[in-house]
């Protein structure tokens, strides 16, 4: 791999690691209410945030592109504070990133924290439990196997971003040319070989840590059924 | 069991944490150029001899087709020098007031009838067009790329636009046409001299050059951008395309020598 490619695979793994630790901090309290709530904004909120599953990232590139570009109403407005644009940089692409693997942390989650039996809250509660100690003590453990789901899918879908990317990144080495822009780039200056490494690379670790997650959900799943 | 879930749960947050922010380059000593697709052999070795000239410089260069760099210059990417294939898109910029200066020809461009085929390749462009054995022709996006504007130029000159338009495929930029060219997936298609002279390209099918007089010539015009104004690496970077051997390097890929005002 070449010093660019390694740049490359560096920019990517911080926008996978920022994108997912963002998310784990919003993400989780989303998740708690929607599985949680008799709202009937619920079926709203659920809708929206499973929107970008269904969505082609070119209309969110493109939307993103509109607000946060020179004219947009955010990009105007952090120009009017001297703050620095957003198109073209890392942080325009975490904020791309977050929105766009919003599903993929809060629907896991979301299951997880609905599957923990009210009565086992409820009586935490009767224990004086506060809701902020339910929530530890109780969901969270329970829920652990929501959460390595929540965390693998969200880090290696931001891994494999490509559209977003390409209409917001604008391809800086070193800022916003991700991996999966690399690929694109070797390919089309018909580097076959230097593709092929960085492609094959992603399909190995990509399929590995879907492995681990499937193997180990199976055989904690497997543990519970026999100690129920 | 706890103590694994504390460490996954962690895990993002000490990547995300520790990972350090891209290494803060001072501006004076990293340089970015955007540049057409048609340029990438020849801009890359040029660099090498720039690179080399001056160590410890930064040169990042973004390929892509002339009008979506032109867009993205106006949308404010961070871009310091833009070497378009037509002088038109620089020519909108000055006007737009995104540049340092007025844009300068450093090369003529032409076109390529191409095929990775090579008895395809040497028929002249009307009996390409029309052979059966060519079920898609690739040549680059007319909307935004100038290769593909000539190209769509040349075959209407020819009287070929109708029969071929069906068989069309559109490729992002040259370059990418010039990809569904060279993996067969066109029969064939109107790409970049510059491109079928490059070392990854030559020797694959056949070629040949069209004619100047079927489409608008292709004056390749750069610009310095606002940002860089007072930039003395992009001065630096301008300096070097003058020099002879930079000119030599530029007509050895294909480029014409654009007429000095």
């Amino acid at each position: 791999m070449t010093a660019g490619d390694l740049q490359a695979l560096s920019v990517t793994l911080r926008l996978a690691a920022v994108t997912t630790a963002l998310l784990l901090l919003l993400g989780t309290p989303l998740a708690w209410w929607l599985a949680r709530t008799r709202s009937r904004a619920a079926a709203w909120v659920d809708s929206a945030v499973a929107l970008p599953l269904v969505l082609p990232p070119t209309v969110l590139g493109f939307y993103l592109l509109v607000w946060l570009g020179p004219q947009g109403a955010v990009g105007a407005a952090l120009a009017a504070l001297g703050l620095p644009a957003l198109v073209f940089s890392f942080w325009g692409l975490v904020l791309a990133s977050v929105i766009s693997s919003l599903p993929f942390m809060v629907q896991p989650l979301r299951d997880a924290f609905a599957a923990v039996a009210p009565r086992l809250t409820e009586a935490a509660a009767t224990l004086r439990a506060s809701p902020l100690d339910v929530f530890f003590s109780v969901a969270v453990p329970l829920a652990r196997r929501g959460f390595l789901s929540a965390i693998t899918l969200t880090f290696a879908h931001t891994v494999g971003e490509f559209g977003v990317v390409l209409m917001v990144g604008g391809n800086i080495p070193g800022t916003t040319r991700v991996l999966s822009i690399a690929i694109y780039d070797h390919a089309e200056s018909f580097n076959h070989g230097a593709a092929h490494t960085l492609a094959g690379g992603l399909v190995l670790t990509s399929f590995a840590a879907l492995l681990v997650l499937n193997l180990t959900q199976r055989r904690r799943a497997a543990d519970s059924a026999s100690s129920a | 069991m706890k103590k694994q879930r504390r460490f996954l749960l962690c895990l993002p947050f000490a990547l995300a944490l520790t990972s350090a922010r891209a290494q803060p380059a001072t501006r004076a000593t990293v340089l970015t150029i955007a540049a057409a697709s048609d340029l990438r052999f020849a801009l890359d070795e040029l660099l090498q001899s720039f690179r080399a000239a001056r160590p410890g410089v930064q040169v990042d260069v973004v390929y892509g087709s002339s009008g979506k760099l032109s867009t993205q210059v106006r949308n404010g990417a961070p871009f310091d020098i833009f070497f378009s294939a037509d002088r038109a898109y620089a020519q909108e910029l000055e006007a737009a007031g995104f540049t340092a200066g007025a844009p300068r020809l450093y090369a003529i461009g032409r076109l390529v009838a191409w095929s990775a085929d090579a008895t395809l390749g040497r028929l002249s462009l009307d009996e390409l067009v029309r052979h059966p054995g060519v079920k898609r022709f690739a040549i680059a996006n007319p909307e935004h790329a100038p290769y593909g504007q000539r190209a769509v130029e040349a075959l209407r000159t020819r009287g070929l636009y109708e029969a071929v338009v069906s068989k069309l495929v559109l490729g992002d930029n040259i370059n990418q046409a010039a990809q569904f060219v060279q993996t067969g997936a066109a029969q064939a298609g109107i790409v970049a001299y510059s491109l079928v002279l490059s070392k990854s390209l030559a020797g694959q099918g056949a070629w040949t050059l069209l004619p100047q007089a079927w489409h608008t010539p292709l004056e390749q015009a750069f610009v310095v951008t606002k940002r860089a104004a007072a930039m003395p690496l992009a001065a630096d970077f301008v300096r070097h395309l003058d020099l002879p051997a930079s000119q030599a390097l530029l007509q050895r890929h294909g480029f014409g020598v654009a007429a000095r005002p």
